[in-house]
Parts: structure tokens; C-alpha cells; sequence
């Protein structure tokens, strides 16, 4: 049984067609790293997944079930973290407000929970952290407490939404590491976003490509061609590799990584200047 | 506003005693809501409720019912009507502080065609907890009950949803059902504390020792309990300071806010 399968799933938001006719299977424990030009729908293929976005057409099951929303067997790492909130809390409270979230109460953890909440953190070796203020944290102190946070309740499926973004290289290469470890370990089934194939090469077992309202699912040496990245973005696209890396060529512009140089953390903002207004 | 006599002590008053006690329930509520809505980075669409809430109670003075209950009525309405618009009021401070002033406008020609009424407009304006009857304090003890119960029913996905609304949402959180909610809460605590501090000056009640506490600790229990606890005794403490100097009360609260507020700020620099 596929960890998740798509069968002919045309994907559209507010009328545009963000994926069109879309089959594809994830195996059991599989780490796929999911690329593909902004705008692509990779966020919105996770939304999809999660049970957030019905699709136009077709069928979206994971492992073997129809979607639903607030399905415990996934984890989930969102990539607009748009927390605005002035509420300076530590990194555990704030990862601790995730749980049992969704049920009417008072937002105080028992034993239990909490418990759960610890081993989580030290799986991702996030416990000094946590008693840290987590808007005070740097990306990858904060990226870590978040995958500890999509790692309590066991979930089967992790779907991380470019957990990259804004770390410096050694942290990138930390985070692989851990989603690389968790989905050895633990067999956890892993859909990892990010806008450089070189970032994932060597970490993943295969790549879902995602442009032109299209998809393709395989091995790096697969995937990563001329041909199929040319139809993925519609336009001649040269594939040129040197010294392990992969370089995805337009013409002469380099389409794919330092994308994600254009993007900040804008979302948290580093400390001060978001204290203070009433 | 009484002046000690040499032989009457502070307590000796029953106005004085209702006045403790309105000011202490609705110090407690507002406190513990203000939190929320700092968190939430909601501080502005309370304040506009507080305004839409002086065109209700006008309104309600003009057409012979209570104003508490005009403003109770309209801050209501007016609430759920922001917390149903929801993402798409974040930003849009310009359209807010137009109603705002609309509504403070509408609450002046309902003054101005009530003439008997306009003796009040000072006390919805600035508040006069010293002029809060046992009815009045009977319906406020309603709204803390009503607030904090419907608060400790839904605190903890109204967290989940402020501080990581996208995975709230993937977990099953409504966050349209629980921003409506949230709101309607505030427009009761937003009415509550009018009738302590008056229109201009909730935030007094209901920012300044949420954001205090925000600045004195990291953990989320000890934000509520310090809120709720300095709000309590920045209103006791300031119908006490004017019991003794004869300054308006709201005044007083006011001051002790803001000086805890930004001692709170010097003593955390970070």
C-alpha cells in the first residue's frame, strides 16, 4: 500500500489549474524531496494532502484512505509560519500549544502530553532549547523545535514545506540530516520542499518535480534531465553537473537554486521593533 | 468622588464597596482576555469596539433602554461581524479607524437629539466606576462568567490558531469559528470595561497589563496570572489613590498602567 497516491488529481485554486491530471505513488518510508519553479504548487500539493484543498478531479489517498482534514498520521511543517503574535512565549510552550490544539480546553498539558512533548524534543535533540523564547531563536534553533513539534503523536508522514528557507548552508545541511535520520529510524514517509535539487542530493530516495502543471516522480539521474525538465518548465533546460552538483541552466541563468535568496524570514523579524506598538 | 474623613475608612461607603468589586471582576477578565489580544496582535480591533460601543450605548439612551445594554448589543454585533471578516481585517487599520469614527460621530447626534442624556457622555467617555449600581455590578458579574467560561472552553485552539494558525488549520482547528468567538468575548469584556475605565481609556484595562505581563515572562500561565493580577491591582489601587487625592479615578488607573507597562519595558531590555 502506498503512503500516499494520487490518481489522476487535477489540483485548482480559485479556478486556475495548479496541477493537471496528477498520478503518482509514495512508498512506505520513502524520502522525496519535492522541487520544482515558485509557484509550482508544491505548498499547494501538501494543502491537498493535508485535506485542505479538495481536488477539481480525481482521488487522493493516504496510506490507502481518503484524505481528511486533521489526520493524526501526518506531521506537518507549514512554510508561512505568519505568527505575527506578540506573545513571547518559550520554544516549549509554544510547540506545546500544537497539541491536542484542535480540542476545547484549557491550554495546559497533562503528564501525559507532556511526556510525549519531551521525547519529541529530545529526538531532535531540542531540549536545551526549549525553555529558550522562541521568537529570540535563530532559523535553525526555531526549524528544529518545529520538527519536534510535527514529530508528537507519531505521525507516519512528514510533510515539510521548504524547511530550508533562510538557514545558512550548515544548517541546511543539519536539517537534511535530521529529516534523513527520522525517515531511516523511524521509517517515517517524508515530502521535503525546497528550491535547490542540491540541498537534497544524496539525502533522498527520489524527486517529485513538480511545473507546467505537471509532475514526475523518480530517481535524481530520472528526473533531473533536459527532457523532462524542459517540459516541467516549458522552456529548452539545460542540465549541467561539476563537482557533485547539479546546475539547472535557462539559457545561461541558472532557474533553480539562489530562488531562494530572494526570500527572508520576514515573517518573525528578529527581535526588537515588534515589541512595544500597542 | 469622596475625600477621607477622619472618621470614615475607605470601606465604609457602599458605592465605595461596589466600586471595588465591579472594578476587581472586570479587571480580572480584562487582564486575562487582554493577553489573547495582545497575542493576537488585536489590540486595535478592540479599541474600535470600545468606539462602535459608544454609538450603541447612545442609541440605547436615546430609545429608553439601558446603555450598557446598547453597547453590550452593538460591541457584540460589531465583533462578530470582524471576527467573520477575519484575515481579511489584518491590515486594514485605515477602514477600522474610519468606523471607529464614524461611530464615535453617530454617538454624538444621538447625544445631541438626547439632551437629558448628554450629563453621561462624560462617564461612557472616561468611566465613573464610583457611579456603578448593584444592578449594574450584578450584569457585570454575568459578562466575567460568560467571557471566562466561553475563554476556558476554547483558550486552547484560539492558542493553536494565533500563534500557528496554518498548522492549526491542517489540524481541524476553524479558525473563522474560533476568531468569531474570540471576538464576541471581546466586544463583552470591551463593554464590561467601559463601564470602569469609559470608552477612551480600555485599553488601560485590557492592553496594559496583558502586555506588561508579556514582557515580565516567557510562560503562558504566568502571563495570565500576572495580567489578571496586575489589572486587578492597578484598578484597586487606583480608586484608592483617588479616594485619597480626589483625582479622577480613570485617571489614576491609567497612570498606574502605563507606569507598569514601561517600567516592565526598562527592566527587560532586550
Amino acid at each position: 500500500m502506498s503512503a500516499i497516491a494520487f490518481d489522476h488529481v487535477t489540483l485548482a485554486i480559485a479556478g486556475r489549474e495548479v496541477l493537471s491530471d496528477v498520478s503518482l505513488a509514495v512508498g512506505q518510508g520513502e524520502f522525496i524531496g519535492v522541487l520544482g519553479p515558485n509557484g509550482a504548487g508544491k505548498t499547494t500539493l501538501m494543502r491537498a494532502i493535508l485535506g485542505l484543498l479538495k481536488p477539481a478531479s480525481g482521488r487522493i489517498s493516504v496510506d490507502g484512505a481518503d484524505v481528511r482534514r486533521g489526520n493524526p498520521a501526518i506531521g506537518y511543517l507549514p512554510q508561512t509560519r505568519s505568527t505575527s503574535a506578540d506573545l513571547q512565549l518559550t520554544g516549549r510552550d509554544f510547540i506545546a500549544s500544537s497539541i491536542d490544539g484542535e480540542r476545547y480546553g484549557l491550554p495546559f498539558l497533562n503528564a501525559g502530553r507532556r511526556q510525549a512533548l519531551d521525547e519529541a524534543l529530545a529526538t531532535v535533540g531540542a531540549t536545551g532549547l526549549a525553555g529558550r523564547r522562541f521568537r529570540e531563536m535563530s532559523g535553525g534553533e526555531r526549524q528544529r523545535l518545529l520538527f519536534a513539534q510535527a514529530l508528537i503523536g507519531g505521525p507516519r508522514i512528514l510533510l515539510l514545506d521548504e524547511p530550508l528557507i533562510s538557514l545558512d548552508p550548515r544548517h541546511q545541511t543539519a536539517v537534511v540530516e535530521l529529516a534523513r535520520g527520522l525517515c531511516r529510524d523511524k521509517g517515517i514517509t517524508i515530502l521535503f520542499s525546497a528550491h535547490d535539487i542540491n540541498q537534497l542530493i544524496g539525502a533522498v530516495d527520489r524527486i517529485l518535480y513538480l511545473g507546467n502543471r505537471q509532475a514526475t516522480l523518480g530517481t535524481v539521474d530520472e528526473v533531473i534531465t533536459a527532457p523532462v525538465l524542459s517540459r516541467l518548465y516549458g522552456s529548452p533546460i539545460e542540465v549541467v553537473r561539476a563537482g557533485g552538483r547539479v546546475f539547472v541552466l535557462s539559457g545561461a541563468q541558472e532557474v533553480e537554486s539562489g530562488a531562494h535568496l530572494h526570500e527572508h524570514d520576514e515573517a518573525y523579524g528578529h527581535g526588537h521593533g515588534h515589541h512595544g506598538h500597542p | 468622588m469622596g475625600t477621607g474623613t477622619g472618621t470614615m475608612g475607605i470601606l465604609d461607603y457602599d458605592f465605595m464597596v461596589t466600586a471595588f468589586a465591579a472594578s476587581g471582576v472586570v479587571a480580572l477578565v480584562a487582564g486575562i482576555v487582554g493577553v489573547f489580544l495582545v497575542a493576537r496582535g488585536q489590540t486595535f480591533a478592540g479599541h474600535a469596539l470600545s468606539h462602535v460601543g459608544f454609538a450603541g450605548a447612545t442609541a440605547a439612551g436615546l430609545i429608553g433602554i439601558s446603555p450598557l445594554f446598547g453597547m453590550i448589543g452593538m460591541t457584540l454585533a460589531a465583533g462578530i461581524a470582524m471576527g467573520l471578516l477575519g484575515e481579511r481585517l489584518s491590515g486594514r487599520d485605515v477602514a477600522i479607524g474610519i468606523v471607529l469614527a464614524l461611530s464615535l460621530g453617530f454617538g454624538l447626534l444621538f447625544l445631541h437629539y438626547y439632551t437629558s442624556f448628554a450629563t453621561q457622555a462624560t462617564a461612557l467617555l472616561f468611566g465613573n466606576v464610583l457611579a456603578v449600581s448593584g444592578d449594574t455590578l450584578r450584569t457585570l458579574v454575568a459578562i466575567a462568567v460568560v467571557t471566562l467560561g466561553g475563554l476556558a472552553v476554547i483558550s486552547r485552539p484560539l492558542l493553536f490558531a494565533t500563534l500557528q494558525p496554518e498548522l492549526a488549520e491542517a489540524k481541524g482547528v476553524s479558525l473563522r469559528l474560533t476568531g468569531v468567538i474570540f471576538m464576541a468575548i471581546v466586544a463583552l469584556t470591551v463593554s464590561a470595561s467601559v463601564q470602569i475605565v469609559g470608552i477612551l481609556l480600555v485599553f488601560t484595562l485590557m492592553v496594559g497589563p496583558a502586555a506588561t505581563a508579556e514582557r515580565l515572562t516567557a510562560r503562558l500561565g504566568s502571563a495570565l496570572a500576572v495580567a489578571a493580577g496586575l489589572a486587578v491591582a492597578e484598578a484597586w489601587a487606583g480608586i484608592a489613590i483617588a479616594y485619597y487625592t480626589d483625582w479622577p479615578t480613570s485617571f489614576c488607573i491609567t497612570l498606574l498602567s502605563a507606569l507598569a507597562y514601561f517600567g516592565a519595558v526598562a527592566g527587560t531590555r532586550r
